[in-house]
């Protein structure tokens, strides 16, 4: 360092040491930033998911009294409502995924692959639900079931979910399909195949990830979905309306039980297909299983 | 023209391809005979995939009719002709495993488990990936792809083998190793292919016969060596290889060669076959047929037959196997010029810039084009308009 600062101007040793400090920074910045960002998101989970364990008596589940097992164990017995909207809310994000996803990729389909008139208006149309205020959606409903007396329930709710999540599922499949290779079709085609076994043995399967996709972003958006189903509900309760209703007299530990289950079956199911993916890659490695 | 030639395979008859008001086939008739290496050259554009696609059944026609062995096939989906392509893209299924890709063919025909494997795995070997059954087409090297997607077409054992511009994604290395590969597969099992190319080397080295296209229709169709030592167009000479053209005016038909005179006077003679009563026409001569012999030298032996033209050195530059020369003629034409470095220290060297020169060649290795007055322009014209819709 001495014969360095006596050869070279003096200005030159600062920056080496203000570089090496400038790097230790620099490594520093993305851990800590995706340590935060990371803390942010599982935050307010963990705070759902430890005040399951809250030892409160009713429903003040706001200050921590100690950990109990109680609230798991009661948890589909303590209020039978909550258990009715549960499974009320369970059905409505089945039939509105499996209808609007069954329906959302044909139109995805369509979209991608077929020249027809009223293409490009159908285009934006499909954007609409999406970027309309969903409260100005959900009382426009309201005001159309009603002046067409049709009575709320679980029908209307069904087909109000339906209405929106056709939306996503036809965005969400339509990026997919437009990267879809035509000349596997072609090809499956040029091998015998005809339309329909096309369809079946190469179209679908490669399709399939974006439909899972698809169906799976439905089914979030349609179980905790509170504005349009409000409006359109009638009598039915869902789980968002009764923890809604409940939280003006406190909203019990059962509902952050719940909350903990259906984000572990979220949990378990995305283990599940990484375990899936992972095994198809390593049978398929070179020479790992090899026959 | 009804029916086909019993060791026809497949036949084209009057076949127009329109897209919109675009014209990609131009009432195009083609007949490809049984075993035969086929190939549809030319520049992107001028209709080639298009009429594979039609024989493929990815296209229909918009007129005419398309015949497969004796079968008219017209109008039938890909499904239910006796052809398979080798797609440029590949398009192995990535959701197949190498066996699987291989076997799909088969599977659609219902051919027994056991059939299916014994003709998986010969095929494989065939294409020699025999151990490659288990992997999946993303794990497997361009090259290796190529292969894989050429067993997966031959294992149905199609009348017919289409070949887009398959070598297109490969390296050159491995292209030159595909080409030779592709022909010895094509020799061991002696199904006819059509390949289409815009690459005139592998056309050349491969085919048994070419057809160059050019805005839909057939130029000119012939052997390789046909197609080279006697072009009938300025468009075939100048796609395959490198030609030297002379603006020149019949003067004598003869028997068997023509005299045509070029604005100096020059006489230059050249076969007479294959040309009309065109009186203006282009004589050519591919470089590697001329000789360069020094001007001064005027007792320098050679055939009294070879045509003669006198002109200046421009450029002289030594590549090795041979000397590239650059001579321009009395009348402003410049011909190249291959000699052959046949000794080190050879006759032609010393031939300096500015020096004068004369070229000697045969008259059979001359060829005669007519010389298409006007329409040039609109011709090029046309040719980048097909480029833009290609």
């Amino acid at each position: 360092m001495t014969s360095a600062a006596t050869t070279a101007p003096r200005s030159d040793a600062p920056p080496v040491r203000r570089a090496s400090l400038a790097t230790t920074l620099g490594r520093l910045i993305l851990p800590v930033y995706t340590g935060l960002v990371v803390l942010y998101m599982l935050l307010p989970i963990l705070v759902m998911a430890a005040f399951g364990f809250n030892d409160t008596e009713g429903r003040f589940n706001f200050v921590w009294h100690g950990f109990t097992l109680e609230n798991w164990l009661n948890v589909f017995s303590r209020y039978p409502a909550l258990n009715e909207a549960l499974i009320n809310s369970l059905i409505v994000a089945t039939v509105s995924t499996v209808l609007a996803t069954t329906l959302g990729v044909l139109m995805g389909l369509a979209l991608t692959r077929y020249e027809f008139r009223g293409r490009g208006p159908l285009n934006l149309l499909i954007f609409l639900p999406i970027a309309t205020p969903e409260i100005v959606l959900g009382a426009s409903l309201l005001a159309l079931f009603v002046s067409a007396e049709i009575s709320r329930n679980l029908t209307t709710i069904i087909i109000a979910h339906i209405m929106f999540n056709l939306s996503y599922v036809v965005v969400t499949v339509r990026a997919r399909f437009a990267a879809f290779d035509r000349s596997l079709e072609e090809a499956a085609m040029d091998l015998g195949a005809d339309e329909w076994t096309t369809f079946r043995k190469v179209t679908f399967p490669l399709i399939f990830p974006g439909i899972m996709a698809a169906a799976l972003l439905a089914f979030a958006l349609s179980i905790d979905d509170f504005v349009i189903t409000q409006f359109t509900s009638g009598q039915t309760s869902t789980f968002p309306l009764w923890v809604y209703g409940a939280s003006r007299i406190g909203v019990p530990p059962q509902v952050n039980v719940m909350g903990t289950i259906i984000f572990l079956i979220a949990l378990v199911g995305m283990g599940l297909w990484v375990l899936v993916q992972r095994r198809d890659r390593l049978r398929s490695a070179p020479g790992a299983t090899d026959r | 023209m009804v029916g086909s030639a019993p060791n026809t395979d497949v036949r084209l008859d009057r076949v127009t391809k329109r897209f919109g008001d675009f014209t990609a086939v131009d009432d195009l008739s083609l007949e490809i005979r049984q075993g035969e290496f086929f190939s549809l050259l030319g520049p992107s554009g001028c209709g080639k995939t298009t009429t594979l696609r039609m024989i493929g059944g990815f296209e229909q026609v918009t007129a005419g009719s398309v015949f497969i062995g004796e079968r008219e096939v017209t109008g039938l989906p890909a499904f239910r002709r006796d052809a398979n392509t080798v797609f440029q893209s590949y398009a192995l299924f990535p959701h197949l495993d190498v066996f699987e890709n291989v076997a799909f063919g088969l599977r659609r025909r219902k051919v027994s488990t056991d059939d299916i494997r014994q003709q998986v795995e010969g095929m494989l070997k065939l294409v020699e990936l025999p151990d490659y059954g288990r992997r999946k087409p993303s794990q497997l090297s361009g090259g290796q792809q190529q292969r894989i997607a050429l067993a997966r077409a031959l294992v149905n054992h199609p009348r017919v083998l289409l070949l887009d511009e398959p070598l297109g994604a490969l390296d050159l290395k491995l292209r030159k190793q595909m080409q030779v590969e592709l022909k010895r597969i094509q020799g061991e099992i002696g199904i006819t292919f059509i390949f289409v190319t815009h690459d005139q080397d592998e056309a050349m080295t491969m085919s048994d016969r070419i057809a160059v296209m050019r805005n839909g229709r057939i130029e000119q169709l012939g052997t390789p060596e046909q197609l080279y030592e006697t072009p009938r167009t300025e468009f075939v000479a100048g796609f395959l290889g490198v030609s030297n053209l002379l603006d020149a005016e019949v003067a004598v038909r003869g028997e068997r060669f023509i005299e045509a005179h070029l604005s100096d006077g020059t006489r230059l003679r050249a076969p007479a076959d294959g040309l009309d009563g065109t009186r203006l026409v282009r004589i050519g001569v591919r470089p590697e047929k001329l000789r360069v012999l020094p001007v001064t030298d005027a007792a320098e032996p050679h055939d009294s037959d070879s045509n003669l033209l006198e002109g200046t050195v421009l450029d002289a530059s030594y590549i090795g196997v041979s000397t590239q020369y650059l001579v321009e003629t009395a009348d402003g034409t410049r011909l190249t010029v291959y000699a052959q470095n046949l000794e080190t220290s050879g006759a032609n060297e010393g031939l300096a810039d500015g020096q004068r020169v004369r070229l000697a060649w045969k008259p059979q290795h001359t060829f005669v084009i007519a010389r298409n007055t006007g329409d040039e322009g609109d011709d090029q014209a046309k040719e980048d308009e097909t480029k833009d819709h290609a």
